[in-house]
């Protein structure tokens, strides 16, 4: 099965971080992306720019409308995402405890299957 | 990282918001520090214990507020009570909180918090400490140290800065839209302060220098409170790309690398690229604004690859427009570097003369004075432009740097000599 495993944390914590503490955190869930690589098992993992970088298009009446800022206003902010492919929920949930663990912060991993899923190609 | 550091961050992010919400309470800006202290003291206590609350701003806010009306009444026991509009609604203790905490106040807190660091009667370098102080919560000793000044006096310049803002009077009605746009813009002016102050520090070491790292938490802040101001993303833009060359503007020996100089591939990146976002949503707004047309300048150097790439005709197109948004002697200087590397030192330098007058106490003016003159090998006169220069000097690296332009100078004017 393909999961989805999404981080949420508060952003105005992790922006606190030190540069050094924020590459120590990027050194050490790299470590965890590394092995779970290495057995074939992990897709596209991503972190995300602050949602002060974000831009919204919602429906509008007559024209979509493009508003500044995240899709919701929340205490935790969704910061970034891994594609891992495991065979059971529970090894899911065991990458996800393992992220924790290498993650300082209280954030939260949401564990979402995937229904449909595109790899993509390289970019440009 | 320990729990203890965990707590800590959790306070500091909390901070603004707590701060906010206290000064509003109480309308003191002593009362609500020392609310926001005791609530801070029993977090450390009560967290480790409890586990964190899910909302560390909140649970503060509460647990100061209430602290803070204990102190009230206690002195209130010793000398008469204050007049009831200044205690505000102490009263309703019982009143529903999260009714107080559902975020309809909170933006309007920090900017009040904010604001009131930014009175026109402080000068400068107060308005930047206060902020450092209240707002991020640096402490006494690490503003000192960056101010290179005793932490003695720091402290007493802190104290009176906020008997400054005590005796004006603390704006604590919610502003209409336009008094919020002032405030907002004085504030946005009162962080790029903050930003400068740590940027021309000239300190290459991070940890010394926390004030650009701040400054960008005042911005980040800012922005999630009000996502739609261009001027807003523009003035963060425009530190995230400065701040972005951080690691490229000293060589090991401390010493100052000019931006033509910098070995680019130190730049920082992801702050670039999210200096870059940022400018494309607030053009999206058309409200051109200062911030953001001195974004899209530092953007153009940003995106240079080499030096010799830079788009100079459209930075001084930039800086024209700049200049008629903006009119002052330190524009028409930044504009006159664009005119040298089009059309040379000598149309440089006819921009330049002219603000001799207005800027004769300003270090820069006579740091690119001589280096035009010096390139259109008027020595003598360089030479004097440099020594002017070095008697302005402020940090340790710029006197070093025009140090070596003077060497030179002597050079060239000793081998003319032969």
């Amino acid at each position: 099965m393909l999961y989805a495993v999404l981080c949420y944390d508060s952003e105005s914590e992790v922006s606190a971080w030190s540069k050094e503490l924020d590459d120590k955190v990027m050194a050490d869930l790299g470590a965890v992306n590394q092995r779970y690589a290495e057995a074939g098992k992990l897709g596209p993992v991503a972190r995300l720019m602050p949602t002060t970088a974000a831009v919204t298009v919602r429906k509008g009446a007559t024209d979509d409308i493009v508003m500044d800022g995240p899709f919701a206003e929340t205490k935790e902010q969704f910061l970034g995402f891994f594609v891992i492919q495991v065979e059971t929920l529970e090894e899911a949930i065991t990458f996800a405890r393992e992220l924790s663990a290498a993650n300082p912060a209280n954030g939260t991993y949401e564990i979402r299957p995937l229904q449909f899923f595109n790899p993509g190609g390289p970019i440009k | 990282m320990t729990e203890l550091a965990w707590i800590d961050l959790a306070l500091t992010s909390a901070r603004p918001q707590a701060m906010g919400a206290l000064l509003r309470y109480f309308r003191n800006l002593d009362l609500a520090e020392e609310a926001f202290q005791e609530a801070c003291l029993r977090a450390l206590k009560n967290w480790p214990e409890k586990g964190p609350p899910r909302d560390p701003a909140a649970w503060l806010i509460f647990v100061g507020r209430n602290s803070g009306i204990d102190q009230v009444r206690k002195r209130a026991k010793h000398q008469p009570l204050p007049p009831e509009e200044v205690l505000s609604d102490l009263e309703d203790t019982e009143s529903d909180l999260a009714d107080r905490l559902d975020g309809a106040h909170y933006r309007d807190d920090i900017l009040r918090l904010l604001f009131v660091c930014c009175h026109p009667d402080l000068p400068a370098t107060q308005q930047i400490a206060l902020a450092l102080r209240i707002v991020s919560g640096l402490s006494v000793k690490q503003i000192a140290r960056a101010f290179l000044v005793s932490e003695a006096a720091m402290e007493q310049r802190i104290t009176r800065a906020k008997a400054k803002v005590g005796a004006a009077g603390i704006p604590f009605e919610t502003p209409d839209a336009v008094a919020r746009a002032e405030r907002l813009g004085i504030v946005a002016a009162m962080i790029y302060l903050v930003f400068n102050e740590g940027y021309s520090a000239g300190v290459p070491e991070r940890a010394d220098a926390p004030f650009c790292a701040e400054a960008i938490r005042l911005c980040r802040l800012l922005l999630t409170l009000f996502p739609s101001e261009p001027e807003i993303m523009g003035l963060t833009a425009l530190i995230l790309i400065q701040h972005s060359r951080l690691d490229a503007r000293f060589d090991r020996q401390g010493q100052i690398v000019l931006l033509e100089d910098q070995d680019r591939t130190l730049w920082d990146r992801g702050l670039i690229d999210e200096a870059l976002v940022l400018i494309d949503k607030a053009i999206r707004h058309r409200m051109p604004g200062a911030f953001q047309i001195q974004a899209a300048i530092a953007a153009l150097h940003a995106r240079a690859k080499t030096a010799a790439e830079t788009d100079w005709l459209q930075i001084d197109l930039l800086y024209q427009t700049l200049e008629r948004l903006q009119p002052s002697p330190v524009v028409r200087l930044n504009r006159a570097v664009a005119v040298s590397k089009r059309e040379g030192p000598e149309a440089a330098l006819a921009l330049v003369e002219p603000l001799a007058d207005k800027l004769n106490g300003y270090f820069y003016f006579h740091g690119l004075r001589g280096g035009l003159l010096k390139q259109l090998g008027r020595y003598r006169e360089a030479h004097e432009a440099f020594d002017r220069a070095i008697a302005l000097a402020t940090t340790p690296a710029e006197a070093a740097h025009i140090r070596q332009h003077l060497d030179s100078v002597q050079r060239e004017m000793a081998n003319a000599e032969k």
